[in-house]
């Protein structure tokens, strides 16, 4: 039993610690399952990446495209399904048992972005759709600018060189 | 009235004319459905946005209440509500249609006690003869202002709560043979450290042991006296903690019910995605005047506390990390012999 913090003071809410406090709430909490929620990210998010990898095989063989040429259409099929999904109101659910799986893919983006353009419609385009679309998504453009950057500087510095595709 | 610490005895009996309640469809798969006044079958209330929607509940439990009353809403002297939303403009959006002199209150989602503490107080005080009080609250736009858009994909813990879709009010007078409002106790707020938005029950417990605590402090009652005691809506993590706090504070609560309307307006079982229970204003209002007021009318229970817990954070608090302050008011229900 956690003392409380006036010692010999009989047990009031008055002198309880948010230390002590903490204590007693954290019995009562139910765990996160850590293992199942990563086993079911990595099998879901391993779902929508190989759903990736199929459909650029299949531009690839049905267009005739190269690799490069068939990953920018390929986005774009996946974007429209996270799109289609999260307007049908079902992405959510499946985040809800996905956790990072459907997060981290670029359907988790998209959905972020579609989610904040749904909700705020009804603020209009301007101050809603267009000035909230971003309010999710928005910091991942600019914390992967950022990184981008340094990493670029860390190149350059040391003269390391960027693969160029022709 | 007497005072007595924070609680106020009243003496010339203030009662509960009429009550009503509207809800959502996930309430009225609950188990309290037959309990509500009116079911609406989708989340959107059949309104083009969110707010709206919560005001149309808030504006149709009150009107039914006056209906229910026998009364017209010119009758209806004052009314005092309060929700989630910033500025509170369901409350004031809905009052703009009744018509009736206003007072705006927040206590999140405490509100429904202290709109009703606050009716009594007007009506034992001489103040007014018919006071409206109410609140309301709505799953999605409680998502929307607190949270992420609805349709964002976050995985939700098993400490979250779900916000009910759902509006009551009560009509304080002097006529009839209601429950009398026998006592309220106005809490104090309370905040033990806990930060996370997703653990409201956490947050919240010691606000709720602190105002029972002082309930029985203040009127010399012990829990034994009422037939039941329930909490707002601390869930199933914040009962329990709840539970132990009052234990270890000497507060015998074994001798008496002691439930959560969080735990009671959802099937937990079937309703999985409520996780841990319902929360938001709705929860408490609509369980009250739902679900333990008709249980009062059919004589299974009769002397009822309801302690109503609120977290009194904002978005902009917990993104400035500070932690969340909560309140907890208490009402003391007692039908006459």
């Amino acid at each position: 039993m956690p003392a409380s913090t006036k010692k010999g003071a009989k047990f009031s809410l008055d002198n309880l610690s948010s230390q002590d406090y903490k204590s007693i709430a954290q019995k009562h909490e139910p765990k996160r399952s850590i293992f199942k929620n990563c086993i079911l990210a990595f099998l879901i998010g391993g779902g929508i990446c190989l759903l990736g990898q199929a459909i650029q095989q299949a531009f690839m063989a049905l267009f005739d495209m190269s690799t490069k040429e068939a990953a920018s259409p390929t986005v774009a099929v996946l974007i429209i399904i996270s799109v289609i999904l999260t307007s049908c109101g079902v992405y959510d659910k499946i985040a809800q048992v996905a956790g990072a799986g459907t997060a981290v893919p670029v359907t988790g983006f998209a959905n972020s972005m579609c989610s904040a353009a749904l909700e705020h419609k009804a603020e209009g385009y301007v101050l809603g759709v267009g000035a909230n679309m971003f309010k999710l998504a928005g910091s991942v453009i600019v914390f992967g600018t950022v990184a981008a950057f340094f990493v670029g500087l860390v190149y350059a510095i040391f003269g390391l060189e960027g693969v160029h595709h022709q | 009235m007497k005072l007595k610490g924070q609680t106020w005895e009243f003496q010339a009996k203030p009662r509960i004319l009429a009550s009503a309640t509207v809800v959502g469809p996930e309430e009225g798969q609950g188990p309290l459905a037959s309990d509500f006044d009116y079911i609406y079958d989708n989340l959107e209330i059949n309104e083009k946005t969110w707010e709206k929607a919560e005001r149309k509940l808030l504006e149709q439990a009150s009107q039914l209440a006056v209906v229910k009353a026998g009364l017209t809403k010119e009758q209806i002297q004052f009314f005092i509500g309060g929700d989630l939303m910033n500025q509170i403009i369901s409350s004031t959006f809905a009052a703009r249609t009744l018509g009736a002199p206003y007072l705006g209150v927040f206590g999140a989602c405490s509100t429904s006690m202290e709109s009703l503490a606050l009716a009594a107080l007007l009506v034992d005080s001489g103040a007014a003869e018919r006071v409206l009080a109410g609140t309301t609250s709505h799953n999605c736009t409680a998502e929307k202002q607190f949270r992420y858009p609805t349709e964002y994909g976050s995985q939700k813990p098993p400490t979250a709560q779900y916000t009910v879709t759902g509006s009551g009010c009560g009509i304080v007078g002097k006529s009839g043979n209601g429950p009398v409002i026998a006592r309220a106790t106005i809490g104090r707020v309370m905040d033990l450290g806990v930060k996370d938005p997703f653990n409201m029950g956490a947050a919240m417990a010691p606000a709720a042991a602190d105002t029972i605590e002082a309930h029985f402090r203040d009127t010399g009652l012990t829990p034994g006296h009422y037939d039941l005691i329930v909490t707002g809506d601390l869930a199933s993590v914040g009962l329990p903690i709840a539970k132990e706090l009052l234990q270890k504070a000497g507060v015998p609560m074994d001798e008496t019910e002691f439930g959560d309307c969080g735990l009671m307006v959802y099937d937990r079982q079937n309703q999985t995605y409520v996780r841990a229970g319902g929360s938001g204003c709705g929860c408490s209002a609509v369980v009250a005047y739902g679900h333990l007021l008709k249980k009062m009318a059919n004589k299974e229970l009769k002397k009822v506390l309801v302690v109503a817990t609120g977290a009194l954070l904002s978005p902009l608090s917990y993104q400035q990390g500070e932690s969340i302050p909560c309140i907890a008011h208490a009402v003391a229900l007692e039908m006459e012999d």
